[in-house]
């Protein structure tokens, strides 16, 4: 199973292990992994999944779709690598994602 | 071991207090003790993806089975709370046995307000509040059959555009003049009653049912004006009321819902309650009231959490609701208290707009967004910061929105 390293703001790392299909916000919740809200479960509709994906990742998560470009342009502390990690699908192609959590969701 | 939390009801706010209470880096004893047979999971697709068939039951819990093993939070489920024993602070079960606590935790949620009409216990009559709801209305539902919806509110909705997803036949009866006529602006209705008639749904607004009819098996709906309409099953959507028997029995105050304060306390300091059972301040809008909906679940646990831990107090959240109809995704952000106006920013007939509610001060006190992410986004932050804005401005889509709203 794909391995994802979640990284709190406080510099605190997370490696987790995902089935694939599931989402990068899901790999998080499933295993408690705080910092993480994911208020809306995925729907796209919340922004409080936000993370940045480590440089060396960003060809491999793909595009933003329009929504999730319009909703995470108003999250706090935005960069060009921030992204919502429900939209980001585990796939063996991730296996050693590394992501960086903001400093809060709210 | 010490008594711990007990935590009453193991809906999308119990459980979210279970786990937030952990990430909170609370250590003692947890238990969870819900009265449905299966851990903590998600309503909102119950009406939406996995109604159509798009998501799985696994996908539905709000964590795996095996956070609770491994977050050491005990379980009980099938298992009803009858009682609150606040001097002997202990909750009584179903089973005949009681638990001990130290803060206890009410999540009790609601559930589906029934109408006293003739035939409402008719087999095939049938409401949605949980998993198990949804399987009888899943079952019900097939390609050809006609599926009568009782009540135009935002579940009714929702289950009548999954329903034409899976090729059956819909139609919404709605008493009042016009659809989600107590949740949603007069455009917004418009908008959504064109949707569904554009996709099959037949809108009846202004009809009141009388009652349903069938040998052994619901086969019509009855009007007040005599007209009877077929169906093969009626979904009930009317609205639901707050499990708050066992609170009022126990003294707590209970107003339409448990009395919290903005912490998720009741004024017994060992006990908290949250998500759709409480009446809570809307500290924005200078009032009290109860919402239904998952952010406020969560904000409410988050809440209770903090102060059992002793963390500093979260600030205030907008209150803010979302629903999935066909490819219309529908956010809102606030409550339309003390608007003076209304402010529509793109053109609702192309299917992409937003409805601002502004008060007489112009302060943005509610969005309700139709695909626009953006708008939804700003107009949380808007009503956040109370600022006063130019109508005009932001009726104006080329008004950049980031800075109307910086
Ligand atoms: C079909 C549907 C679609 C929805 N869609 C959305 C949406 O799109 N967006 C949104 O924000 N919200 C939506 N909601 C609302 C959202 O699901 C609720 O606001 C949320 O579930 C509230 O959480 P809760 O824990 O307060 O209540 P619940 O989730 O109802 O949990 C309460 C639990 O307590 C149990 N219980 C009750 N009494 C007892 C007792 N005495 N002892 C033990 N257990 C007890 C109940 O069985 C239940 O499991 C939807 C709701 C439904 C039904
Ligand atoms: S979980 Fe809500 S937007 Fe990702």
């Amino acid at each position: 199973m794909p391995k994802i390293t979640f990284i709190e703001y406080n510099g605190t790392a997370h490696t987790v292990e995902v089935e694939e299909g599931l989402s990068v916000m899901e790999a998080a919740v499933n295993n408690g992994v705080p910092g993480i809200d994911a208020d809306c479960g995925g729907a796209c509709a919340c922004a409080t999944c936000h993370v940045y994906v480590d440089a060396a990742w960003e060809a491999k998560t793909g595009e933003k779709n329009e929504s999730e470009a319009a909703m995470i342009s108003f999250a706090n502390g935005v960069e060009p690598n921030s992204r919502l990690s429900c939209q980001i699908k585990v796939t063996a192609e991730l296996d050693g994602l590394v992501v960086r959590m903001p400093a809060g969701q709210h | 071991m010490t008594a711990g939390i007990v935590i009453a009801g193991a809906g999308h706010a119990g459980g979210a207090a279970a786990a937030a209470l952990r990430q909170f880096g609370y250590k003692g004893t947890i238990t969870l003790v819900g009265e449905e047979p299966i851990p903590p999971y998600q309503r909102p697709p119950l009406s939406k993806a996995w109604l159509k068939g798009e998501a799985t039951a696994e996908s539905l819990a709000l964590r795996p089975e095996r956070f609770y093993t491994q977050q050491n939070i005990q379980t009980r489920l099938s298992t009803t709370v009858t009682a609150i024993d606040r001097s002997g602070h202990q909750v009584q079960l179903s089973d005949h046995t009681a638990i001990p606590y130290e803060k206890l935790i009410l999540a009790l949620g609601a559930r589906p307000r029934r109408l006293p009409l003739p035939g409402f216990t008719l087999p095939g009559v049938l409401e949605l509040r949980t998993a198990a709801d949804a399987d009888r209305l899943k079952a019900a539902i097939h390609p050809g059959t006609r599926i009568a919806i009782i009540g135009g509110g935002y579940i009714g909705l929702e289950a009548a555009a999954s329903v034409r997803a899976l090729g059956a036949e819909a139609f919404v009866l709605e008493r009042e003049p016009r659809l989600l006529a107590r949740v949603a602006s007069e455009p917004l209705s418009a908008f959504f009653h064109a949707a569904h008639t554009a996709h099959g749904v037949a809108i009846h607004v202004n009809t009141q049912v009388v009652g349903l009819k069938g040998e052994g098996r619901v086969e019509a709906v009855l009007l007040a004006d005599g007209t009877e309409l077929p169906c093969d099953a009626a979904l009930v959507g009317v609205g639901a009321i707050p499990n708050e028997e066992i609170a009022a029995a126990a003294g707590l105050e209970c107003r339409h819902g448990v009395v919290v304060d903005a912490q998720a306390r009741t004024a017994d300091p060992d006990i908290f309650a949250i998500g759709d059972l409480t009446q809570r301040p809307l500290s924005l809008y200078n009032r009290t009231g109860r919402l239904e909906s998952v952010p406020n679940a969560l904000e409410q646990a988050r809440q209770a959490a903090a102060c059992i831990t002793g963390r500093p107090a979260p600030s205030p959240e907008v209150p803010w609701f979302w629903s999935d109809q066909y490819d219309i995704k529908l956010q809102i952000a606030g409550l339309p208290f003390d608007v003076a106006r209304l402010v529509i920013r793109g053109d609702p007939t192309s299917g992409a707009f937003a409805v601002f509610h502004l008060d007489a001060e112009g302060h943005v006190q509610c969005v309700e967004s139709v695909n626009t992410p953006a708008e939804f986004m700003a107009g949380r932050l808007l009503i956040q910061k109370r600022k006063a804005i130019d109508a005009a401005a932001l009726a104006d889509q080329t008004t950049n929105l980031k800075e109307l709203a910086a």
